[in-house]
């Protein structure tokens, strides 16, 4: 039970939230993330999200140290997606790094589905999609002014000019308005089967059901057009020793 | 009570500090670890190829820079969106009359994904990684970075690499069903540690007076704060107390470098928040990092060496100022800037026009006739709506 008389999810069993704790502390990474914590603050006096949130990476370092499962919950779902994943908060003297802690505690959040982790990726959802699906993230014809229109009427003339604009850049790979720059069909492939691989299509399908259809459906097609077949591979998250 | 013949310590002034390196590194030298792995067949590393040019880091350790034979893995939002970024990093190399591969063979880190939404886990990042430094081993070239945060996670994913066999297992297993091996590169090289490598060549081809421009630099958080021993520290500079990138190549072409109290800061980029929370994101840059610039430099250009730093200072900009806030400072990379310098063309080259702040002072401050060169770019434009020409060519765009 939490020690704050304000504490939030206290519908939660604290089962529950253990076992999300757990998940953290059990990613191979983890160990390298927290050495204990002098409360100097350097970390959220170098952090940008501490300035604009009610954020602290400190107190991330610092309910992981005590294993408070209780405000951990609280910061899985209220607080982790604040985070600003610059890592200016590694300056921590004692070799800590919560931004690595907060990195954890997302795919935790994603891999069980939170509903908090589906609202903070909500609009993001078209992005994870077009990195997924061809190996770069940031398109030209994102250029949109119904979705940058803060940043000036500059975004409108990209965007009306964007076909004619694309074809006055030289270098011949980035005559492209959909992908960054032309991506071989080969490569998106490989790249698919890497997702595919490790376990990150499972990833999409609890945040984005729809997003890991479409995603599916599209390159599993292409797959096929191409004569991979995926269960020929092996199955690399298995655990046992007779790869080679 | 005070023994008179005590001596009454007197910290230091900034300037008469002296810079001193520990003896030893306080880290394991990355590379030995590499070259361990592939004694014991784990992984294949890449040697950087000779001619190189050798820099020192942050522990004074030494790292190689090739010169050429780079296989440029590029960047999704410079390509994406700030073109000219990509476009005067080869035209660079084209100047400089190097050997260079732009493969499109080569997927992004897609590390903007994962620090934005967590959509991934260690083994695929890792696989992503070995698969794009695989490809450039078989293309015959050594990965050269554009992009900041490809940098960064790049080095994480080695620090990851080099501690955790059962991760080297997995990305092992990836790489066996991709029918490609397991290769890693002897060093990680930005971009922008290359344009620091290549500095004194590219002030020997200045075609501009810069002596009446200043600039104030952005170091890209995970250039020099994930991971900081790779990156590139010169005693000269700053007494060796900040990265040497940018800084260096700004005094080697003769324009004056100008400190500001919010250097260390970050830009507010934030993966996730510059796409779908940006109020966050334009708060920060533009009070934390914009606006003291303004007020204590007032510089002509804000040079940055990452995706992320130029679009999130560029973009910002322009709802602050709607505010009537201290805004108003052109954005662009150092490569941008060099090329400038070096005579490039203002739009077929640098691609200024899908900047957001008005750069056209700073052109002018520069000798650079913007109004002549717009026409050209709008005359060739006309040539491809016309379907006169499919493309702009390098050699339309330096004619």
């Amino acid at each position: 039970m939490s020690i704050y008389a304000d504490a939030k999810y206290t519908d939660v069993p604290v089962e529950t939230k253990q076992a999300l704790f757990d998940e953290v502390k059990a990613d191979l990474r983890f160990d390298t993330q927290l050495y204990g914590c002098y409360e100097c603050g350097i970390c959220v006096a170098a952090c940008p999200s501490a300035r604009f949130y009610d954020f602290s990476p400190r107190v991330f370092a610092q309910v992981m140290a005590r294993e408070d499962v209780d405000t951990f919950y609280e910061l899985l779902n209220d607080r982790v997606w604040d985070c600003s994943q610059c890592f200016s908060c590694t300056r921590c003297p004692r070799q800590n790094n919560p931004g690595g802690i907060i990195t954890i505690m997302r795919e935790v959040a994603v891999n069980h589905g939170l509903q908090s982790a589906k609202d903070a990726l909500k609009a993001y959802s078209r992005i994870i999609y077009k990195i997924m699906s061809t190996g770069t993230q940031v398109a030209p014809d994102m250029l949109q002014p119904d979705f940058f229109p803060d940043w000036g009427p500059d975004v409108q003339q990209v965007s009306d000019n964007l076909e004619v604009w694309r074809r006055a850049v030289p270098p011949e790979t980035m005559h492209t308005t959909e992908l960054a720059w032309d991506v071989s069909e080969k490569t998106r492939l490989e790249l698919y089967m890497i997702w595919k691989l490790t376990g990150n299509l499972e990833m999409i399908e609890k945040i984005d059901e729809g997003i890991f259809m479409i995603l599916e459906e599209v390159m599993e097609e292409l797959l096929e057009e191409h004569g991979y077949d995926i269960d020929d591979f092996e199955n690399v998250l298995e655990e046992d020793d007779d790869e080679e | 009570m005070r023994n008179e013949a005590t001596e009454v310590f007197t910290p230091p002034t900034v300037a008469s500090r002296q810079f001193q390196r520990p003896e030893l590194p306080p880290t394991e030298d990355y590379r030995e670890q590499l070259f361990a792995l592939e004694a014991e067949g784990e992984l294949e590393v890449q040697r950087v190829p000779e001619p190189y040019v050798e820099v020192e880091t942050k522990y004074g350790r030494k790292k190689k820079i090739p010169v050429e034979l780079t296989w440029h893995h590029k960047s999704c939002g410079q390509c994406g969106h700030i073109p000219g970024y990509s476009t005067s990093i080869f035209w660079l190399n084209r100047k400089l009359g190097f050997d260079y591969h732009d493969p499109r063979d080569q997927t992004s880190c897609t590390a903007w994904n994962y620090y934005a939404s967590s959509t991934s886990n260690a083994g695929a990042q890792a696989s992503i990684a070995v698969r794009n430094f695989s490809q450039a081993k078989l293309d015959g070239y050594f990965p050269l970075i554009h992009c900041g945060t490809s940098y960064g996670h790049y080095k994480e994913t080695r620090e990851q690499l080099l501690h955790y066999p059962k991760l080297r297992k997995q990305v092992r297993r990836v790489m066996k069903n991709l029918k490609m091996p397991f290769v890693f590169p002897e060093e990680i090289v930005h971009y922008s540690e290359w344009i620091h490598a290549m500095r004194d060549r590219i002030a020997e081809r200045k075609v501009l007076d810069l002596s009446n421009v200043t600039v104030t630099v952005h170091p890209a958080c995970h250039y020099h704060k994930l991971v900081v021993e790779d990156a590139i520290y010169d005693r000269d500079l700053f007494d060796g107390q900040r990265t040497a990138v940018i800084s260096g190549l700004v005094e080697s072409l003769g324009a004056r470098v100008g400190d500001y109290s919010t250097w260390h800061d970050c830009c507010g980029f934030g993966f996730r928040h510059i796409l779908v929370s940006r109020d966050f994101s334009r708060s920060f840059a533009t009070t934390r990092k914009i606006e003291r610039m303004k007020e204590e430099v007032n510089p002509d250009v804000v040079l940055t060496h990452d995706t992320g730093c130029v679009t999130t200072l560029d973009k910002s900009q322009f709802a602050a100022k709607a505010h009537k806030r201290n805004v108003g400072i052109a954005v662009m990379s150092d490569a941008q800037f060099a090329a400038l310098a070096m005579g490039a063309h203002p739009y077929f080259v640098c691609q200024l026009h899908w900047h957001g702040v008005d750069n056209k002072p700073l052109l002018e401050k520069m000798g650079i006739d913007h109004e002549k060169a717009w026409a050209e770019f709008e005359a060739q434009t006309e040539r491809i709506k016309s379907g006169e020409i499919d493309y702009i060519s390098w050699e339309e765009a330096d004619a």
